[in-house]
């Protein structure tokens, strides 16, 4: 845990450092530069992390219970895919906003 | 420009792709209804299923599973959403499975026309919870104790402006990000590898008309409850 604490610290210590070099770079240019394609990598990343663990949680509890009571499962569907559907909105507005960033990078 | 069926005729190159996937979409829809008034013959008739495999038995089917959809979602007693959530349902499968033919591209693919459906379900879930409950309908904007009603109003006036946007950006992002996905694979390898994302495509344009008509259902079940 520890050495992957300091990884991650790496990374974004090298990420933090390297942004201003990026920046005078998309000064220069018409575009967007490198810095947009960063972020629509990371809108697009930690949006797709999140939204997966939640939609995990989500099927696992559905399918424990359809573990428990198989009978139950016509009744569980449609709530499961309602609650994928709500969680899954908030993944499709990240990969909107990287698109719209891509298109500036 | 990327190339499309449609601009074959000369008349019609002048307009977007959305438009003329949606009017195609449109007409085959009133074909298909028209095909099925015609087989289903007159009320008598119909109480006789037929034998075998019959065009009628197909249409059967499909508005035999619809009912019973919207039945399973908000109750025994709204039959009258039976057409309105039908035809939702079907106008945004045939434009999300048209999508899959090369040559054409889906309208949900435009955020003009999702918002649009958008919209379109905002009015009718606000115009059957008055038609259900009256004036009364206004008094859950106002949330479940007077005292809080001017911190509940301005949060559900948001919530319910925000939902005809939440349910357009849904389709539109998904059927885009579907249809970006697919023809990155399809530049990397044009054969074998694409046919995985073709099933995966059919399965989002699926899941996706379901989504829109599903959370329609609970829209409008939502705004007709009567507090009890």
């Amino acid at each position: 845990m520890k050495s992957f604490a300091r990884s991650a610290f790496g990374f974004l210590a090298t990420l933090f450092v390297a942004i201003p070099a990026f920046a005078q770079e998309a000064a220069a240019g018409t575009r967007g530069g490198p810095l947009f394609a960063i972020a629509a990598a990371l809108a697009i990343g930690i949006a797709a992390a999140g939204g997966s663990l939640g939609q995990g949680k989500a099927a696992a509890a559905a399918l424990d219970g359809i573990a428990r009571n198989p009978g139950a499962q016509g009744k569980i569907f449609i709530p499961m895919i309602i609650a994928l559907a709500l969680i899954e909105s908030l993944v499709i507005y990240a990969l909107i906003i990287a698109f719209g960033l891509s298109g500036k990078a | 420009m990327h190339f499309s069926w449609f601009h074959l005729i000369p008349a019609l190159v002048k307009y977007p792709d959305h438009v003329l996937t949606a009017g195609f979409c449109t007409f085959l829809v009133a074909v298909l209804s028209l095909m099925a008034y015609a087989v289903s013959g007159k009320p008598e008739e119909a109480l006789i299923p037929q034998q075998g495999v019959t065009l009628r038995g197909f249409f059967e089917v499909i508005v035999e599973g619809l009912s019973s959809l919207v039945e399973s979602v908000m109750g025994p007693h709204n039959e009258n959403m039976v057409p309105i959530i039908g035809s939702l349902f079907i106008f945004i499968l045939m434009n999300n499975l048209l999508g899959l033919f090369p040559g054409f591209s889906p309208a949900t693919d435009n955020f003009n026309t999702t918002l649009a459906c958008g919209v379109f379900v905002f009015f009718l879930y606000n115009y059957a919870g008055v038609k259900e409950n009256g004036i009364a309908y206004f008094k859950h904007f106002l949330g479940p104790l007077i005292w809080l009603a001017w911190l509940m109003l301005p949060i559900e006036i948001i919530s319910h402006l925000v939902r005809p946007m939440s349910l357009g950006l849904r389709l539109f992002g998904n059927m885009t990000g579907d249809h970006t996905v697919l023809s990155i694979f399809l530049n990397l390898l044009p054969i074998g590898v694409p046919m995985v994302f073709y099933f995966l495509g059919m399965f989002v344009c699926f899941v996706q008309a379901f989504v829109f008509s599903l959370l329609t259902m609970v829209y409008i079940s939502l705004a007709t409850a009567h507090d009890h």
